[in-house]
């Protein structure tokens, strides 16, 4: 007894030293390994997650008015919402409202109250023109400049803008907005658009997904089966269009499928068509050219995988009894599944972003979520609305990725 | 004794399989096989041991249906095999790294062929459990491949291949990739089951201790060509040439000349002004050069030797201990590099590096060979 506790409290502590030992002898190697990762991890938090941080933060970001009109803000943060704010009020916009001119202000909260109704920015206009340098009742005076003032309505709407964050670019995003109620409610028919554009989107980016496969599959094969000399050959044709522009190669999509392009014309020639078809500025040309352009992308990991594995299993199928398809069916091709999944996601990822090519040989009705994004942030300046439809679609595809993770981790082959 | 001259190779009337004149090439220009013909009796266990590029794989793959015969024929009894396709031969197969489906279990592996077979279930079920017990591995049943070791892995091969009862069992190189101590394992086990079960079972491999161990026939091959096949123990004592000699076991050789000839022996001179009574090998003649094959256990050294016919003096080099035996090595007239194998008890302590020592054999454990 008393030599098994003798025992036990001996090794404890020899093993503690033997860990602490082990430790520092792991820790050069440690320190190593960090100064060679830290670069790179530099650089992905200064241009990837600091980016997509303030992009996440912008679609809520509601500070504008808050920025310009401090007081006011938060002055209308206070009030019920019935009948008119009070004189304080009155008198801490009127203010604001001549001093924004000079920072420059007034152009920021004009643009975002004229999300709430589109009467805001000539309201602020006209009201700075007749503001006088003093008033007794800045009540009457502004509701004397334009009866506006004295509409609960107006001061509502500037109340919306007067929270630091919003969901409103969300609820846009997806076709929602918050009623009088302030209840969460569709937005009339004739103004619903983004979730047709996130189905499409979706459709688009699937539907290239699939054709890649089933071109991408077939020819990666191939690849994996030739000899070495005959497949470089064709490995570099595969990887040719990476050396060409992608607008270059848009462009000659639009050169090559236009009324009277090549492919129109061969096929009038041909006889097999009357009258030219229309190929380009829809939704025909929106897949011939992305596909193209995606599918080196499928290719590439369908192949890495398909070279490693070896030919002595469709073989051992084979001398098993199973007819060559059976064996390719049964046993190659739940083997490359990894490869598909990994060719799938990565076609599917990037063809979800994309806004040249579809805006380029695409008609009005094959725009996807990254022409809003732009048109936003190149012709609106609505960085909110940007932001928030950036961040459905980023949520979108993370959903769509993690359950796609799962259902292939789960026929995924354990080990090998 | 067994007479060497005895053809062992069966009537081809009652043969399971018959290579006619095959022959394979790969590019039109070199033959990889040339002119093989080779019969196989039901229940026999026959090696096909060349070293790598000899045409032995080739042979298999033919036989399996991978590979096609550029001429001649392979017959299962009397049916011509050549346009049999693969699936439809009913040959069981091992291969080199085993070609266990990784994404199935050892079950489903096991079940695969029967599966093809389209068996009704309950007797599928039957048979996998069978040969799950037979190969001790029930508990494994729900495991994958990649879970198991290799010598695991290779009994599920060896399952695999068996479980549809085919007619003939193919392995090409099925041991090529565990230690030494499981292949020496498994090469028991692989001849038991042979025994057990009756099988037909064509092995490949380079292994030579491998195709003595297992076989009831072994086919040589170097160059494309059959260079001999007979029993383990006849292509060892009886080697038809002397690649044969050189690649079965250990062994010494001596350039020289046949001088006469006398019924089955003869006396062959080599090195300089040397000569030695010898059994004649196959298609030797007085004044023909010849390979004189030893084998280095029936060189005695000294007081052994003193008795013997031939007998002549040789400088040792060194000695290498390996527990049973010694290992002599000495230079004499026409091979410096002549090995002599003693039994420790035998071993003349005093003897030591640079000394001249004695060697001598009787004419029966030389053979007078063809010269490459």
């Amino acid at each position: 007894m008393t030599s098994t506790t003798l025992d036990g409290g001996a090794a404890a502590p020899a093993e503690g030293n033997l860990k602490s030992r082990l430790r520092r002898a792991e820790r050069l190697r440690k320190l190593k390994a960090i100064g060679l990762v830290a670069p790179l991890a530099l650089f992905l938090v200064v241009v990837f997650v600091v980016p997509i941080g303030s992009m996440l933060l912008n679609s809520v970001d509601n500070g504008s008015l808050r920025q310009v009109m401090p007081q006011t803000a938060s002055a209308l943060a206070q009030w019920d919402g019935e009948g008119l704010p009070g004189e304080a009020t009155f008198a801490a916009f009127a203010e604001e409202l001549r001093d924004s001119r000079r920072g420059g202000g007034l152009g920021s909260v004009g643009r975002r109250l004229n999300y709430e109704n589109p009467e805001y920015r000539g309201l602020l206009m006209r009201t700075l023109m007749g503001l006088p340098a003093e008033s007794d009742d800045w009540r009457a005076t502004l509701i004397d400049i334009d009866p506006a003032w004295g509409e609960t309505a107006t001061w509502r709407g500037i109340q919306a803008a007067a929270p630091p964050r919003t969901d409103r670019y969300l609820l846009a995003s997806l076709d929602l907005e918050r009623g009088a109620d302030g209840e969460i409610q569709r937005v009339d028919q004739q103004d619903r658009l983004y979730q047709a554009v996130f189905q499409r989107t979706l459709v688009i980016a699937g539907g290239v997904t699939l054709i890649c496969l089933a071109l991408g599959f077939p020819l990666a094969y191939l690849l994996a089966t030739l000899p070495a000399k005959t497949s470089n050959l064709l490995m570099i044709l595969v990887l040719l269009p990476f050396w060409t522009s992608l607008l270059v190669r848009t462009a000659a999509w639009i050169i090559l499928l236009q009324s009277n392009g090549l492919a129109n014309q061969t096929l009038q020639t041909l006889g097999l068509i009357e009258s030219p078809l229309q190929l380009v500025f829809n939704r025909t040309g929106v897949f011939f050219a992305m596909v193209h352009i995606l599918l080196p992308f499928m290719v590439l990991p369908l192949y890495s995988v398909m070279k490693g594995i070896s030919p002595s299993y469709q073989r051992a199928a084979v001398s098993l009894g199973a007819h060559p398809f059976a064996a390719f069916w049964q046993v190659y091709a739940p083997q490359t599944l990894s490869g598909v999944a990994a060719g799938t996601i990565l076609v599917f990822i990037m063809a979800l972003g994309y806004y040249i090519t579809p805006a380029l040989v695409g008609g009005p009705a094959d725009q996807m979520v990254s022409y809003y994004v732009a048109y936003y942030t190149n012709t609106t300046n609505n960085w909110g609305m940007a932001a928030a439809l950036g961040s459905i679609l980023l949520a979108v595809t993370l959903l769509l990725y993690l359950v796609y993770h799962r259902l292939v981790n789960r026929k995924q082959l354990i080990g090998s | 004794m067994p007479n060497p001259s005895n053809d062992p190779s069966p009537d081809p009337s009652t043969s399971l399989i018959r290579f006619a004149a095959v022959q394979k090439t790969y590019d039109g220009e070199q033959l990889v096989v040339k002119d093989l013909n080779l019969a196989i009796e039901p229940g026999e266990f026959v090696t096909l041991l060349g070293p790598s590029g000899s045409g032995k794989t080739t042979c298999l793959m033919m036989l399996a249906g991978f590979e096609v015969p550029t001429s001649g024929d392979i017959f299962l009894r009397d049916q011509r095999l050549n346009s049999v396709p693969p699936h439809k031969r009913n040959f069981g197969m091992v291969f080199q790294n085993y070609a266990l489906f990784p994404h199935m279990t050892v079950e489903e592996n096991i079940r695969y062929p029967l599966k093809t077979r389209r068996l009704p279930a309950a007797e599928a079920d039957r048979k996998v459990s069978e040969i799950l017990d037979m190969i001790q591995l029930r508990d494994f049943a729900k495991r994958r491949p990649a879970q198991l070791s290799g010598g695991q892995q290779q009994r599920v091969a060896l399952a695999r291949s068996l479980v549809f009862e085919p007619q003939l069992v193919l392995m090409d190189e099925p041991l090529g990739a565990l230690d030494k101590q499981l292949r020496e394992q498994m090469q028991l086990e692989i001849k038991h089951l042979h025994e057990q079960l009756g099988l037909t079972v064509v092995f490949v491999t380079h292994d030579q201790s491998e195709a003595l161990t297992m076989s009831d026939r072994v086919a040589v091959f170097n160059d494309g060509v059959i260079q001999q096949i007979d029993t383990p123990s006849n292509l060892y004592e009886y080697p038809a040439n002397a690649f044969v000699a050189q690649f079965i076991g250990e062994n010494n050789t001596l350039a020289g000349r046949v001088e006469s000839v006398e019924g089955e022996r003869c006396r062959a001179r080599f090195g300089e002004g040397l000569a030695t009574g010898a059994l004649l090998g196959p298609g030797l003649g007085v004044g023909d050069a010849t390979h004189l094959s030893i084998r280095p256990e029936r060189v005695k050294l000294n007081g052994a030797a003193r008795a013997l016919p031939n007998r002549l003096p040789a400088r040792v080099h060194e000695f290498i201990y390996l527990g049973d035996h010694l290992r002599v090595r000495c230079a004499l007239p026409g091979n410096d590099d002549f090995v002599a194998r003693v039994p420790v008890d035998d071993f003349d302590a005093d003897m030591k590096p640079g000394d001249t020592i004695e060697l001598g054999w009787r004419d029966e454990d030389v053979r007078a060979l063809d010269a490459p």
